[in-house]
């Protein structure tokens, strides 16, 4: 029992994918071997985060541990094993009126994920990224001992853990606070943006009234359309706005095979794209509607696979933050992307708040963008090492969760305090037990 | 429902004690691991379950202390009305083939002490007017296979036991259900290869549990397993010589 079996293993981009001996195991132990090993969730980071270091080295995925171990209906407080995944949490605790403090784009994420990505959502602006929300985890070290880590106990591992892309340790246990929610409906307005300009004052203003807000850009869009594109503001509607039974199941759809690749040529994508555009700006500005949480938060959730819409050779996320200060960069993002012509669907805009103290956060305040990339090969990453450069120039950086390209050097100068960070790594697991293809291309560890 | 859960800690048993605690069963935990079985009673709890939840120690290689375990999960939720046991033993072919103290504790697992602890519950249900008694086999056991006729075998019995089980207690009002799984994503087929038609557990378990309430004596899960058995059933034995499965 408790076999192992050889797999390929990639991220959601499904670029790179290296062959893991997979284990996945209901109760979460490091093997007592102490050899290398990479702690994985539902693999919906992007790059080569949760992709083993080398042929055939150990994964141990969490989804099987995903148990609640307590939960207080007067606080929120969840405590959970790491592999509990979002969509799970959503389906026991909403119709109790509880919701994720923070959730990224996908239900399907473990808690644990969650953590050692330090994910973001669309409430960034206002409630700051998912380890704002964690009261306490339990890790098992590289030694096998399990400790114990919280803002106010082992703050460092605590600090590195968080957003620590599962180097630290294997995180075994979450406590977090869920929100109050009256209801699973969403009060949205969505409203078409003529140009980068509007965008970002459109996300600062309705950042003052809104819990959530996004904007969906169109990244082929150029010259005075550019960053033209749909601002969205949601909020939980109050039980008085929301129908009155709970919103219905997410249906899902799911892709098949792998797309052929014409279909991301530029002509078509083009297309898609401004369709997507006209169809938004038909809604007149300001005009709120009701729709069922996952409609809002999740949409991609309903096409099963949709990274098989990228075809056989998979596609990057590109995904950089760059502070407010430095605006210009957005635009010369967006410049250098049209011009690249490298086909993307819409592309996400979204501004942050300050950043956390975890020391490998991504966030930071200023504004993010996040899109796909179809991976082409070298010219895919000479684009993206072109984008990291003027990020880097910014003073931004761009988010491990999602990269699969970026060099030591040019993150090294992307984050300041990546040296604290190692000296935490330093102390808990010298022997660099645990790793990841990402570790060994950003971090220099052996593969 | 007042339903002994003998494997609900994991996989399969895992989904369907959640299932029945969700919808207000009463559900009594029985395994060997104390901690494992406080945890997974944890779990039930803070997911809402809507009846009691309580554990109690039960170990399938111990039959004389069925009895005990069975009058404490009694006690614990005010007489057990159905008894499910997921709980059983799987090891390859090859490793069977060569130690036979694991293939004997296998044997003695999925098919004797199943076997004891279901007829000493029948025994106990028909006393007090009936009840339900569902235990997991499996596909295996459908028809021998070379490549795991040793657990097969084991499950053969248990199914055949279960059959008669069903017609010797039905005048007396208890049910049986046999399930047979076919290949299901859990821990324990961790490290095969995955073939196609493969199972997860939770909808799994809701054909389970759709079973355990209509007392429907053979269950296939996933379903499709019920054709996929018909089909290998079917097999003139010159064939089963040949095909390498």
């Amino acid at each position: 029992m408790g076999g192992l079996s050889m797999e390929p293993v990639s991220g959601w981009g499904r670029h790179p994918i290296t062959l893991g001996t997979v284990a996945r195991p209901e109760r979460l132990r490091l093997p007592p071997d102490g050899r290398p090993v990479l702690p994985r969730g539902l693999g919906r980071s992007y790059g080569d985060a949760a992709v083993p270091s080398a042929p055939g080295a150990r994964v141990l995925e969490t989804v099987r541990a995903d148990r609640v171990l307590a939960f207080d209906a007067r606080s929120g407080a969840l405590t959970c094993e790491a592999g509990l995944a979002l969509d799970e949490i959503l389906r026991v605790f909403l119709p109790r009126r509880w919701f994720p403090p923070v959730t990224p784009g996908t239900r399907f994420v473990t808690i644990g994920g969650c953590v050692a990505c330090d994910v973001h959502g669309k409430n960034h602006h206002r409630d700051g990224s998912f380890g704002s929300f964690v009261e306490r985890l339990v890790v098992e070290v590289a030694d096998g001992r399990e400790v114990e880590c919280g803002p106010h106990r082992e703050r460092e591992l605590f600090l590195a853990t968080v957003g620590g892309m599962g180097l630290t340790g294997l995180i075994t246990e979450v406590t977090l606070r869920l929100q109050p929610v009256e209801s699973g409906w969403m009060v949205v307005e969505t409203a078409p943006v003529a140009g980068l300009a509007a965008m970002l004052d459109g996300l600062r203003d309705a950042a003052k009234d809104w819990q959530y807000t996004v904007g969906w850009i169109d990244c082929l869009a150029r010259g005075a359309a550019l960053g033209r594109g749909i601002l969205m503001r949601g909020r939980h509607a109050g039980r008085g706005e929301a129908p009155a039974g709970p919103p219905p199941d997410p249906r899902r759809l799911a892709v098949p095979m792998n797309a052929p690749e014409w279909l991301l040529s530029p002509l078509l994508m083009r297309a898609f794209n401004t369709a997507y555009y006209r169809s938004h700006a038909r809604h007149p500005g300001g005009s709120a509607r009701i729709v069922p949480y996952h409609g809002f938060f999740y949409p991609l959730d309903a096409i099963g696979n949709w990274n098989r819409l990228y075809g056989r050779r998979g596609f990057l996320q590109y995904q950089c933050v760059v502070p407010r200060a430095a605006g210009a960069a957005v635009a010369e993002l967006l410049e250098r992307l049209a011009a690249a012509g490298t086909a993307s669907f819409l592309a996400v805009i979204k501004d942050c708040g300050p950043e956390s103290d975890a020391y490998l956060s991504f966030p930071l305040e200023g504004t993010t963008l996040a899109l796909d990339l179809p991976y082409r090969g070298p010219a895919t990453e000479r684009l993206v090492h072109e984008l990291n450069a003027v990020v880097i120039a910014a003073g931004g950086r761009v988010y491990l969760a999602k990269d699969a390209v970026t060099r030591a050097e040019d993150f090294a100068r992307m984050v300041p305090r990546l040296g604290k960070w190692r000296r935490v790594r330093d102390a808990w697991d010298p022997e660099r037990r645990f790793r990841s293809a990402q570790s060994v291309r950003v971090l220099g560890d052996r593969a | 429902m007042k339903v002994a859960v003998v494997g609900g800690t994991r996989g399969m048993g895992r989904a369907l004690a959640r299932l029945l605690a969700a919808r207000g069963d009463a559900v009594v935990l029985l395994g060997r691991d104390a901690g494992e079985l406080a945890t997974s009673a944890r779990d039930l709890t803070a997911r809402g379950a809507r009846g009691p939840v309580a554990t109690g120690h039960l170990d399938l290689g111990d039959t004389a202390g069925f009895a005990a375990a069975l009058d404490a999960a009694d006690e614990a939720v005010g007489g057990v009305d159905a008894l499910v046991v997921t709980a059983g033993d799987f090891a390859a072919q090859e490793e069977l083939e060569r130690d036979y103290a694991r293939l004997r504790h296998l044997l003695d697992v999925n098919f004797t002490a199943t076997a004891v602890l279901c007829q000493q519950m029948a025994e106990r249900l028909a006393g007090r007017g009936g009840g339900t008694i569902c235990a997991f086999s499996s596909v295996a056991g459908d028809r021998p296979r070379r490549s795991n006729f040793l657990y097969g075998a084991s499950k053969a019995g248990l199914s055949a036991f279960l059959d008669g089980l069903g017609l010797g207690y039905g005048a007396r009002g208890v049910r049986v259900v046999c399930v047979r799984p076919g290949f299901v994503k859990t821990g324990m087929t961790a490290g095969l290869p995955v073939p196609p038609f493969a199972g997860e557990p939770d909808a799994v378990a809701r054909i389970v549990l759709r079973a355990l309430d209509r007392g429907t004596p053979v269950v296939y899960a996933p379903p499709i397993w019920r054709l996929v058995m018909l089909a290998i059933r079917l097999l003139p034995r010159a064939i089963m010589r040949r095909v390498r499965f």
